[in-house]
């Protein structure tokens, strides 16, 4: 017989105790090992997973700040160009009408210095010709030369238009006070007839003829009554000479500042 | 020249006797008691741990995951009854290496003693899960027909499964010693390695045979397949 009994049952109580004893000493600490480790797995695990989603809010927390920086910083640094950009503007324009207000008064000073100077030098000028003339004319002046000038006195007196003749005689008719007739040189007794019976004969009637030494016409013959003048003198030409000349002289300083300020502005 | 340990006796009082298949027993009950107890007195939760803890997880793990894939729901309940069925069949396997040693699985009295024990813990499980009623109904189904012939399966099963096992042992060890007179040098260790691949498969067969029944009284279902294994 291949099976004994009392072994079989012996065996049986081996295997029991083995099932306890590994039970025991083997199944149950090897376990709890295993699931402590996998829970201490677990919760790292979850502690990583923690930290991860807390790291992830941080990093989109911050990268929220920066864009937000970086806007602002953007918006305040195009604001300030904008601002720079108005303010270089505005200084230029500032320097630009600033420059120009300079130069116009610059202009200006230049001009009235021109002015002055052009004035001073045509003034010193013609004083200089007029004076040269008048000393001339005054040493050429003479007794003869003022018979000339009557001799032409009386044929202009003559010669004049009816229309201003009219004139005349209605003036001279009207006034009661003298004629006055003045020379720049005392004119000799026959002169003084000569012209007396030229003006009777011309302006017909009788009246009263008064001869009056003026050294300021220079040379010439003037007659006058109450407001009525007629006179030929050498100095009435040169105060219209001198009249012209200065309307020469004014006209000319205006051309020339038109002409200064073209050239500036293309200096500019 | 003896065909089962429980021949080499060493001590006999009446009934009560000592013979190699106990002794054995008791030996490698001690080896697999102690060892555990050197290796899991410090244990180590953290992720460093020694070679032999980690040898003794992958055992544990290995037959805990063997027991799931049959089916059972909670394999950790079982892992005792069964871990020690595979454990101590393959542990009495591999010991045929040493010399003069006789695996007290090939006595036909220790392979009936485990068959017994399976025989007893397989209504024993089914009882517990599905109440008494519910196990003794599993013997009607499908017809009161069938009922003897559940009865005929259930002993002849445990026949088979402690047959096979002392067969298997057994044979293992008498074609040793028959090769031992036969050619002396060499061939006796090729066949000791195929001795050792034969008892590791019989203690796979032995255990899983025996979770399968376990599962068939305790109506497990298989688990549903996952997708990353």
């Amino acid at each position: 017989m291949l099976i004994d009994w009392f072994t079989v049952i012996a065996q049986v109580i081996n295997f029991l105790i083995l099932v306890w004893l590994l039970k025991r000493f083997l199944y149950r600490p090897i376990l709890d090992a295993i699931d402590a480790r996998e829970k201490r797995i677990a919760l790292a695990l979850a502690d990583a997973d923690a930290k991860k989603t807390e790291a992830e809010q941080e990093r989109d927390a911050f990268q929220h700040k920066n864009e937000a920086f970086d806007q602002q910083r953007a918006a305040l640094l195009s604001q300030a160009t904008d601002e720079a950009k108005t303010e270089r503007l505005w200084l230029l324009d500032a320097a630009r009408q600033e420059s120009d207000s300079l130069r116009a008064k610059r202009q200006e000073a230049l001009i009235i210095e021109q002015q002055n100077l052009s004035e001073t030098l045509t003034r010193r000028a013609r004083e200089e010709v007029f004076a040269i003339a008048r000393k001339a004319l005054a040493d050429l002046a003479g007794a003869t030369l003022e018979e000339r000038m009557a001799d032409v006195f009386l044929r202009r007196l003559r010669e004049l238009d009816d229309a201003a003749m009219a004139g005349l005689k209605s003036a001279f008719a009207a006034s009661s006070s003298p004629l006055l007739v003045r020379t720049a040189f005392t004119l000799p007794p026959p002169q003084r007839a000569a012209i007396e019976t030229a003006l009777k004969e011309t302006l017909g009637g009788e009246m009263q003829v008064q001869f009056e030494t003026a050294p300021d016409l220079v040379s010439g013959i003037e007659i006058s009554t109450d407001g009525h003048k007629l006179a030929w003198s050498i100095a009435d030409y040169l105060a219209s000479l001198g009249n012209g000349v200065d309307a020469l002289l004014k006209a000319q300083p205006k051309a020339e500042t038109k002409t200064g300020q073209n050239a500036n502005e293309h200096g500019a | 020249m003896h065909l089962s340990p429980d021949e080499i006796i060493y001590w006999q009082h009446g009934f009560f006797k000592l013979n190699a298949t106990i002794a054995y027993t008791w030996g490698l009950m001690v080896v697999l008691a102690l060892g555990s107890k050197l290796v899991t007195r410090k244990l180590s939760t953290g992720l460093q741990r020694s070679r032999w803890q980690n040898l003794l997880e992958i055992i544990v793990t290995g037959i805990n995951q063997q027991i799931a894939e049959v089916g059972l729901r909670r394999p950790q309940k079982y892992l005792g009854f069964l871990g020690s069925l595979f454990l101590f069949v393959a542990m009495a396997s591999l010991f045929t290496i040493v010399p003069g040693y006789e695996p007290p699985t090939g006595s036909l009295s220790t392979t009936a003693a485990l068959a017994i024990c399976v025989f007893v813990a397989v209504p024993l499980f089914g009882i517990e899960d599905q109440g008494l009623g519910g196990y003794l109904g599993d013997y009607l189904k499908p017809t009161v027909i069938m009922l003897p012939f559940n009865i005929i399966s259930e002993l002849s099963r445990t026949l088979a499964l402690a047959v096979r096992l002392f067969g298997n042992m057994m044979s293992g060890t008498m074609i040793l010693a028959i090769l031992l007179t036969i050619t002396p040098f060499i061939f006796p260790i090729a066949m000791s390695a195929l001795g050792l691949l034969t008892g590791m498969v019989q203690a796979y067969i032995f255990s899983i045979l025996a979770t399968v029944y376990i599962a068939a009284a305790t109506h497990a279902r298989k688990p549903e397949p996952r997708l990353d294994d």
